[in-house]
């Protein structure tokens, strides 16, 4: 049992997929202009990694080595096309706000990465767990940038107006597309000053990976292409 | 005609596919260092994406609408997509050398580029017939071309100037890329 909390902690917490790993910044940018969005996005993404790292860690002894990407992404897309089905019946309406964002769940880098590097080579019950952790820390961190664009953008939390537009003036350039970009600028900062804080105390965090330090081999898909790293192709 | 030009100049620069709907932000951010890398990227996406528009348009009308299975097209896709990019690299290291040379490294990096399915998949959602979904999808390639660009252009100015240390690095790239989408929010009274 301790295993499978450790492993809650790990992603919510220590290895946040928002946060400190920075994984996934499409999602990350492109549906956090409301908090309910952030929420809806990041429950959908759990739902997904838990079922996925599910059926991966069942199959891994079935699937060989060599077509194993191609066959977590039949699975995974399998998933998000029944997920989209049950959101497109039960919420419609924040299926119609997320639109393409949810099919494009495939492509998220945590949901391979997560098979490739965990549910890949860890028996079930954990990789469940694992699958819950990184879910919820990647709903955490939607939610929470969701709640400060909506709060600046609109004077609003979970669609409530909280500040009053009688004396507030939305800042409405939050919940537009620059917003995002301006939040995620000012997270990626902060959380310089606290990779800083920790070295300094001796407790270092984990690199950011994947998508925003631009390196191949920590990217979730580097199975899938042939490595080939275009910086350093360029100067062999 | 003037319908399908409106649509290019929607889906280039009015609705950039990077600054205003965050498709690609991977090889955005990634691969932006040098205008030259960012020039071949960029040239790799337009080839993959304008081929897998054009395929995967083919398939939707002659495949899954006939058999009446539309709701398999994200794994159809996806994995139409994986498989193109692959004949891709084989038939241009075969054929065409010279462009292999420029574009060949970047192509495997673009298999699951969310920018690849988003477009596919924003063609079937707005019910595009084939032309129409390629030139959307050739639009929208140009559109990710002129924003890794302009993108790789400020990053090497940036180089230069003193930011303060917690900024350096990505939360500057971020920044730039902020003003930048203001900049191209000033295209959206054009249409």
């Amino acid at each position: 049992m301790n295993k499978n909390v450790e492993r809650l902690y790990n992603g919510i917490i220590k290895e946040n997929p928002t946060f400190v790993l920075m994984l996934g910044m499409c999602p990350t940018l492109a549906v956090t202009s409301s908090a309910i969005n952030g929420l809806g996005m990041g429950l959908s993404t759990t739902v997904v990694l838990i079922l996925s790292n599910l059926l991966i860690s069942a199959f891994r002894k079935v699937i060989p080595n060599g077509v194993r990407m191609p066959a977590y992404i039949v699975i995974v897309a399998s998933l998000v096309t029944v997920v989209q089905f049950i959101m497109e019946a039960y919420t419609p309406s924040l299926s119609a706000s997320l639109g393409v964002y949810i099919p494009l769940i495939v492509v998220n880098c945590i949901i391979l990465g997560r098979a490739e590097s965990y549910a890949s080579k860890n028996p079930i019950v954990p990789s469940i767990f694992d699958g819950i952790g990184m879910g919820l820390g990647f709903t955490v961190g939607l939610t929470s940038i969701g709640l400060v664009r909506e709060f600046l953008g609109a004077g609003q939390l979970f669609g409530f107006q909280v500040l009053s537009l009688d004396w507030f003036t939305p800042i409405t350039i939050f919940v537009m597309a620059p917003g995002a970009f301006l939040v995620l600028a000012f997270l990626v900062a902060g959380m310089n000053i606290i990779r800083k804080k920790m070295e300094a105390k001796g407790k270092p965090l984990p690199a950011p990976s994947g998508c925003l330090t631009g390196d191949c081999a920590s990217c979730g898909q580097s199975a899938m292409c042939t490595g080939k790293k275009p910086e350093s192709a360029k100067t062999e | 005609m003037k319908e399908l030009l409106l649509l290019a100049v929607g889906s280039a620069i009015v609705n950039n596919v990077v600054l205003s709907q965050f498709l690609g932000i991977c090889p955005f951010l990634g691969v932006s260092k040098k205008t030259e890398t960012a020039a071949g990227m960029g040239g790799a996406v337009i080839f993959v994406i304008t081929i897998s528009s054009f395929i995967t348009a083919l398939i939707y009308k002659f495949i899954l609408t006939p058999l009446d299975i539309q709701y398999l097209k994200t794994i159809v896709y996806i994995l139409v997509i994986a498989a193109l990019v692959q004949f891709v690299e084989m038939f241009l290291k075969k054929s065409m050398p010279a462009l292999y040379q420029s574009l060949g490294v970047y192509l495997p990096l673009i298999t699951t580029n969310c920018a690849v399915l988003g477009v596919c998949l924003t063609n079937v959602t707005k019910e595009f017939g084939i032309l129409e979904s390629v030139i959307n999808g050739f639009a929208t390639a140009v559109g990710f071309f002129i924003a890794i660009v302009i993108m790789a252009g400020l990053r090497e100015k940036i180089e230069y100037n003193d930011i303060p240390k917690t900024f350096q690095g990505t939360a500057i790239v971020l920044i730039t890329a902020c003003l930048m989408s203001i900049a191209f929010m000033g295209f959206s009274g054009m249409i």
